[in-house]
Parts: structure tokens; C-alpha cells; sequence
């Protein structure tokens, strides 16, 4: 599938297209399909977004949203050294499929 | 340290104002990220992996306990709890919000410090030697010099659009402590042979993509035509430097196309030009700064004070914690009673480079109590307490321990130098804090760490070399090895005045495959070496053929 | 002589004289030397400024064009026309942002004709951004500017 990420405007966060607006959890990203320029331009000019761009991504065994390359998947969950400031979501599996 | 007057002081207010106007317009849609980043950047302001990180400006990594302890709030404050020293000398916040960063700078401008031109395609930090007006070596100090050069090339108003990132270097020694030959522009402070003060000037190295070695471009500037010397150099590469691609625009292929022959020629020919239009600041300017960085009171050499070895047997011995911290973690100053102590941030199993905001306070602490109020930033990612008297080290050195800043493992295989790497940073490959940590742990668990003595370690997560690995005696490069880690390794590389880039030992490496590469490596040293070599000597002397056959078989 | 390039008075919303605007009909660099009675030209990034010096006494007025924001080698070409004496309207065309005015007026900019018209009140905070500079450059001679540690060592 193919998903839309990037980066609060003014807070910086990492955020991710929900359909409707932009989620701090991977999870709740959808597939923007062939939508995805017209959403990105959109939302960058209202400024609801940060220099997004698309990904591909996949459902898990789990059904968890895991982005394809590892930068995101690191985006999605925080660093990996710091696991105490990783970003609070409901996959407790994410550690193990980060890397 | 420097102190600011009041022009310096509303000269940083002001561009708090600035950047809060400009912040303003992107918000409102005024500027478009394309138009604002070059602007945000010019005040330290990336956007990472997870958010924006802001790099705070530690002037030639000069600062005081109450800098330090302004350091500590900032994290507190707009941040997690803690910063990262970098291999710039600088400090980086990796959770900033761009609705408070106007706020964080102003909070900075109260103490006299700022996140000006930290990043940007202009003049950036200017570095130099984590142990000047300290170290026993030195001509004179560097740091009036590199201030000198701080505020000129501040707001510098014809050089800030460069092609790129420029970054200068200053010291005044022989012995290269800031990897001066390895900056756009490296300046060395020296006597000539009539004992009259004066600067070398080499340019066109660096790291990254393509490093390269700074080859002389002039022997001997006077001091007081230092400004206007650097003034040519720039304008020849701002008018000069290539501009059609982003990995050939760093003044280093400038030179290297050029030949240093004819860039010097450009040089010297815009250098006479400016020499008429008259840029350089008044002399007194440079006597005026100087007078900051006069000695601080030293307690006199009438005075007893025990020295190294006196203190030593009185606490343990050579061989005791203390002792071998002491052994370590100290440089020679150049005043009998005092030494320079290094504070280590690389704990065994620890984040190179990283410190807790509580940790800053302690540090901050214990420069106000040991060592005149003034603490340093060195490239290698620890701290320093410039003038430590003797008699206080033990004390000193028990508090750092308690604190678990007391690794006595300054310039060992433990004392990594990694970049952020794919765990914060977007330009990254590979992860090189995880990397960094197992290493250490395996070589304090191996016990080896001693027996190798010096042997520096620096890795980096991406081709932009951010964590020097290009001069590391083992260097270690992430790549991306179709969406997997990779790791290169490359061995013989110095940054210091015996300068040279290291070479690659052939195909890569996973993770736990690298690790077991540095352990073969530093088998075949401790198996080949003379009396007194260090790891970088036995390779200079032996070549890589003997720990390719190692790593790769016959 | 090309008809689409140069600037026109209208065109330019920040000028710093007392004089009458050069209307355009600047000419390339190149073309400059072999034409003896041109008095407005254009450089673009690539140029060598220090080609015009021969001729800086017959200028009214000399174009610096900034295709992009990014590319600073205007700014080199501004100073270097001031240093050498030019008196005549430099005039910043092109992608002029408000961020780059109060540098562009240092380096002896005095005129601006950006391509997209700017906000005047950003415009007005922008020139006025700094009290005072710390190193020397065109506004020394055209402005009278004095550098801090020219202020801080006045007798």
C-alpha cells in the first residue's frame, strides 16, 4: 500500500495521512492510493503538513502498518537507542520489526 | 572567555527577532519551506528523523558553568532531558518544536550564546583546540583569533549563500588537536623566524564524500591582515565554487580542480585588492578580545603543590581507578600545578557524546569549583576542565566517578566517535550509536582497552562523514546495503598533525560482522607491533595486506 | 539587443536615490564591451564582475541577477563594482526575498526589482534588521557605515 508521511508544521512530530488528517501513529495510516499527489499538494499548501511524500508500506500478521524502509519504520517508533522516548503506541511488537 | 559588550549582545537579540519574524512568515504561509529552510538552518534548525534539532553554537567549545547550566534548562525545557556534543564542538537538541525555537534562542541569547549559522550554506563554527590557554604547547591562545574570526564572519553579508557549508579551524600549536587539516580553511598560529606572530592558512580540506588533506596556501599572514586574508579566500570561492551540484561545491573541489597552485594565485591577487579597500578590523580590536583570555589566577609556583606522581602514591597509586584515570584522562599544562582533566561522555555501553541535563549541572558544578568557572567541548565528544590544580584531581575525579563521568578512557578504543547516525539522523544509512556501544562493551569485557592504547575509533552512519571516520585510526562507514545495515571498514586514518585518511580493508560488513573485523584488526596489532607503536603506527609500518589476510583469508 | 531582458522603473519597488531610474534596455556583460555607448547592463551569477570596470564611468546602471535566492555570487559582484568606485544605480533583479534585503543593501545594493512583488512592512523590518554590523563592507563608503569595532576603538 502506499502511504502518506511527514512532519508537523510546528511541532516537528512525525505524522502520518489518516484519511481525514494527519495521525502521530503509524497505525492509523491509510492507503492514499492513487489520491496521494493531490492529498500531499493539498495539505502542504494548507500548511496541515510538513514536507511529506509518500511511502510504501504493509499490513502485518498483526495489523500493525509497517512502512517499507527502515528510516520510516525508525520515524514510526523513535530511536532505537532510546526506547524510553519512543512514540507511545499500541505496538508493543515494533521493536522487533524496526530494524 | 570572551564577554559580550553591549553590540555583541544586541547583535544575537536582534536575530532572535529576526528568526522569530521569519518563523512568523512560515507559519502564516508567507515563505515556503523551500524559501524558509535556508533560513532556519542559518539558525541551527534541521528537521530530523523525528522532529527538529537544534545545533547550539559552543564558540571554538569554549563556555562557563553558567552557560553549561542554561544548556541543562534549554533540554529541560523545550527539550527531553538531555543535548549531544558534537564533533564540531557544538551541543544538539533532538526534540525542538519550531513554535519554540525563537523562545529557546532568546532563553540562549540571556547567556551569551546563540544557534547562529550552525548549519547553512555559510560560515559555521569557528573550532579550535580543546585545550587552549591550557596546553603546555601552544604559541600563544588561539581562541582571541577564532573570536575575531566569529564575528566577522557573522551576518557576513557577501557570504551567506555560499555554494556550501564552510568550516574553519584555528589552533596555535605544532600538535593538530582540532583536526585543522581537515577544514575548508585550517589556520595554525606560529612564530616566524623573526619571533613576530603570525597565521598558516591551509584550505580545501574535509571530510564527506571525496575527503581531502588542506594542502599550504600561504606561509605567513600577519596577524593584523588575518580578516583580510580570509576575506580573499572566501570571495574567490563564493564567486568560484561550483554551484551546478551539491557533492562537488565544498571549497575542497574548488582546489582540487583548480590546483592549489592557481587558487593561491586568486587568492593572493584578491587579497592585494582587499588590502586597498581596507577590511581589516582595528588592531586594538584584537588587543581589546585578547584581554579576555588572559591566564586566570593561577595560585603562584612559589606556592607548593604536589605534583602527578605525589598525588598519585597518595591515592592509590598508577594503577588504581584514580590513577589510571589520571594516566588517561589528563594533558599537561602548561603551568606546574595545574592539569587539563577530560571528562568522559563515553560511559562503556553509553550514547557517544550525550549528557543529561543533570549531568550538565553537575559539570557545570564542577568547573565553577576546579576550574575557574570555565569547561570546554572537544570534537571527540567529551568535555574538559581546562585548568584542574593538581591538588584538587582526586576530589574532582570522585565526583565525576559518583556521577559516571569518570570512564578513564579518553583517546582507548572506548572512546567511540559516532555520529547520531539512522537513530535521529535523516541522511543516515545505518545506525551507529548501537555499533558504538556493543564495541565498547566488548572491548571493556575483552579487557583489551589498555593493551591498545591509543587507537581511535570513529564511526560514521553516512558518506557525509559526520562522525570523522575518514581520520579514525579504524574507521567504520554505514551504507545501505539494499534496505539493510552494512557497515565499510577502513583502517590508517589521523587527524592530527601526522594527518592522513584511512583506507578501506575491502567488502563490507553486518553488524555483528564488523564487530568481530575490529577485534581481528586489533589481533594483528597487538601480534605485529613494536616497542611503543601504536595502532596506527604498525599499520603505517606493516600495511594493510597483513589484516586483509585477516579479515578476508588468504 | 534582447528585448526581454532588464527591468523596468516600474518594476523596481525599493530604491535608495535621488536620482531618475534607469529604464531597462540593460545589455549582457559580454555584449557591454563592444557596444562604447551602453549605459545599463545585466549580470547574471556566472559573470565577472571586474569586466565592466573599464567601463563603470558611462553606467547609470548595473542589473545583478538572482535566478535563485541560493545562489550568492551577486552579492560578490555587487561589492566588487562598489569597491571599484561605481557610483550608478545596482539594482537586484530576480529572486529578491525579503530575507536577503538587509545583506543585498551591505553588499551596495540600491535599488530592488524582485520578481514577485514583496510586503511592504516585511520589507521596512527586513532593511532595518541591523543597528549595527560587525565587518566592513559597501555600506562603509556608500553609507557611512561604521563597523562595532570601529565604534568600540573611536578615540
Amino acid at each position: 500500500m502506499k502511504i502518506l508521511t511527514g512532519n508537523d508544521l510546528g511541532s516537528g512530530a512525525v505524522t502520518w495521512w489518516d484519511g481525514k488528517g494527519w495521525s502521530l501513529f503509524v497505525d492509523d495510516a491509510v492507503d492514499a492510493g492513487d489520491e496521494a499527489d493531490e492529498i500531499l499538494a493539498r495539505e502542504v499548501a494548507t500548511r496541515r503538513v510538513n514536507v511529506p511524500y509518500a511511502i510504501d508500506a504493509s499490513i502485518d500478521a498483526g495489523g500493525h502498518v509497517r512502512p517499507a524502509h527502515i528510516k520510516d519504520r525508525v520515524r514510526a517508533l523513535g530511536p532505537t537507542v532510546r526506547r524510553d522516548l519512543a512514540v507511545p503506541t499500541a505496538d508493543k511488537t515494533g521493536w522487533d520489526w524496526v530494524i | 572567555m570572551y564577554q559580550y559588550d553591549q553590540y555583541d549582545q544586541a547583535m544575537v537579540d536582534a536575530r532572535v527577532e529576526e528568526f522569530r519574524d521569519q518563523a512568523r512568515r512560515r507559519m502564516e504561509g508567507k515563505l515556503t519551506e523551500d524559501q524558509f529552510k535556508p533560513l532556519r538552518l542559518m539558525n541551527g534548525l534541521y528537521l530530523q528523523l523525528h522532529a527538529y534539532m537544534l545545533r547550539v553554537a559552543i564558540p571554538y567549545g569554549t563556555l562557563n558553568g553558567g552557560q553549561m547550566e542554561a544548556l541543562a534548562d534549554i533540554a529541560d525545557k523545550y527539550d527531553r532531558g538531555y543535548g549531544h556534543f558534537t564533533t564540531r564542538q557544538n551541543i544538539q537538541y533532538n526534540w525542538i518544536k519550531l513554535d519554540d525555537a525563537a523562545d529557546a534562542l532568546a532563553d540562549l541569547a540571556k547567556v551569551e550564546m546563540h544557534a547562529i549559522q550552525t548549519s547553512g550554506n555559510c560560515i559555521r563554527n569557528i573550532s579550535s583546540d580543546h585545550f587552549a590557554g591550557a596546553a603546555a604547547d601552544e604559541v600563544v591562545d588561539p581562541r582571541p583569533y577564532a573570536e575575531l574570526l566569529r564575528q566577522w564572519s557573522s551576518f557576513h553579508p557577501e557570504f551567506t549563500y555560499l555554494p556550501r557549508k564552510f568550516k574553519i579551524a584555528v589552533i596555535a600549536s605544532k600538535k593538530d588537536r582540532a583536526a585543522m587539516r581537515l577544514h575548508d580553511i585550517g589556520i595554525r598560529i606560529l612564530k616566524n623566524d623573526a619571533g613576530e606572530i603570525g597565521a598558516q592558512f591551509y584550505a580545501g580540506g574535509g571530510m564527506g564524500r571525496t575527503p581531502m588533506i588542506a594542502p599550504l596556501i600561504r606561509d605567513f599572514v600577519p596577524l593584523d591582515q588575518l580578516i583580510t586574508y580570509a576575506e580573499a579566500c572566501l570571495r574567490v570561492y563564493n564567486r568560484y565554487g561550483r554551484r551546478d551540484n551539491k557533492y562537488k561545491a565544498r571549497i575542497k573541489i574548488l582546489i582540487h580542480e583548480l590546483g592549489a597552485a592557481e587558487y593561491t594565485r586568486q587568492v593572493e591577487e584578491e587579497f592585494a585588492h582587499m588590502l586597498s579597500v581596507g577590511v581589516e578590523p582595528p588592531r586594538e580590536e584584537l588587543a581589546r578580545i585578547a584581554a579576555y583570555f588572559v591566564p586566570p589566577p593561577f595560585v603562584s609556583s612559589e606556592v607548593e603543590t604536589p605534583d602527578l606522581s605525589t598525588t598519585l602514591e597518595a591515592n592509590g597509586g598508577q594503577n588504581s581507578p584514580f590513577g589510571l584515570w589520571v594516566r588517561r584522562n589528563t594533558h599537561r599544562h602548561k603551568h606546574d600545578g595545574y592539569v587539563s582533566a577530560v571528562i568522559s561522555l563515553k560511559p562503556v555501553g553509553g550514547i557517544p557524546g550525550d549528557a543529561t541535563s543533570d549531568q550538565m549541572r553537575l559539570v557545570a558544578k564542577l568547573a565553577r569549583d576546579y576550574s575557574f568557572d570555565e569547561l570546554r567541548v572537544m570534537h571527540t565528544q567529551n568535555l574538559v576542565l581546562p585548568h584542574v590544580r593538581i591538588a584538587d584531581l582526586h576530589t574532582l575525579w570522585s565526583e565525576l566517578d559518583a556521577a559516571g563521568l569518570g570512564a578513564p578512557n579518553m583517546d582507548t578504543i572506548e572512546d567511540i566517535i559516532a555520529c547520531p547516525g539512522l537513530d535521529y539522523c535523516s541522511l543516515a544509512n545505518a545506525r551507529s550509536i548501537p555499533l558504538s556501544q556493543r564495541i565498547s562493551e566488548r572491548f571493556a569485557a575483552n579487557g583489551r582497552t589498555g593493551e591498545l592504547g591509543e587507537l581511535k575509533l570513529k564511526i560514521s552512519g553516512c558518506i557525509n562523514a559526520c562522525g570523522h571516520h575518514h581520520a579514525g585510526h579504524i574507521g567504520i562507514l554505514g551504507v545501505d546495503k539494499k534496505g539493510t545495515e552494512n557497515f565499510q571498514l577502513s583502517l590508517g586514518g589521523s587527524e592530527a598533525e601526522d594527518v592522513s585518511l584511512a583506507k578501506i580493508t575491502g567488502p563490507g560488513f553486518d553488524e555483528d560482522g564488523v564487530i568481530a573485523a575490529v577485534e581481528t584488526v586489533t589481533d594483528v596489532y597487538l601480534g605485529a607491533r613494536r616497542d611503543g607503536e601504536r595502532f596506527l603506527d604498525t599499520y603505517r609500518r606493516i600495511g594493510m595486506e597483513p589484516f586483509k589476510e585477516a579479515l578476508y583469508g588468504g | 539587443m534582447a528585448d526581454n531582458l532588464g527591468t523596468s522603473p516600474d518594476e523596481v519597488q525599493f530604491r535608495f536615490r535621488d536620482d531618475e531610474p534607469a529604464d531597462h534596455g540593460t545589455i549582457t556583460v559580454d555584449a557591454c564591451c563592444d557596444q562604447t555607448n551602453a549605459t545599463a547592463v545585466r549580470i547574471e551569477p556566472g559573470d565577472d564582475a571586474r569586466v565592466l570596470l573599464p567601463f563603470l564611468d558611462r553606467l547609470a546602471l548595473v542589473e545583478v541577477n538572482f535566478p535563485g535566492f541560493g545562489d550568492g555570487r551577486g552579492y560578490s559582484s555587487a561589492r566588487i563594482l562598489r569597491e571599484a568606485g561605481y557610483a550608478g544605480e545596482l539594482r537586484a533583479v530576480g529572486d529578491v526575498l525579503i530575507d536577503q534585503l538587509s545583506h543585498m543593501r551591505r553588499c551596495g545594493f540600491d535599488s530592488f526589482a524582485p520578481d514577485k512583488r514583496l510586503d511592504e512592512d516585511d520589507a521596512a523590518r527586513a532593511f532595518a534588521t541591523w543597528e549595527n554590523v560587525y565587518q566592513r563592507a559597501a555600506d562603509a563608503n556608500l553609507l557611512g557605515r561604521r563597523t562595532i569595532a570601529d565604534i568600540r576603538h573611536e578615540a
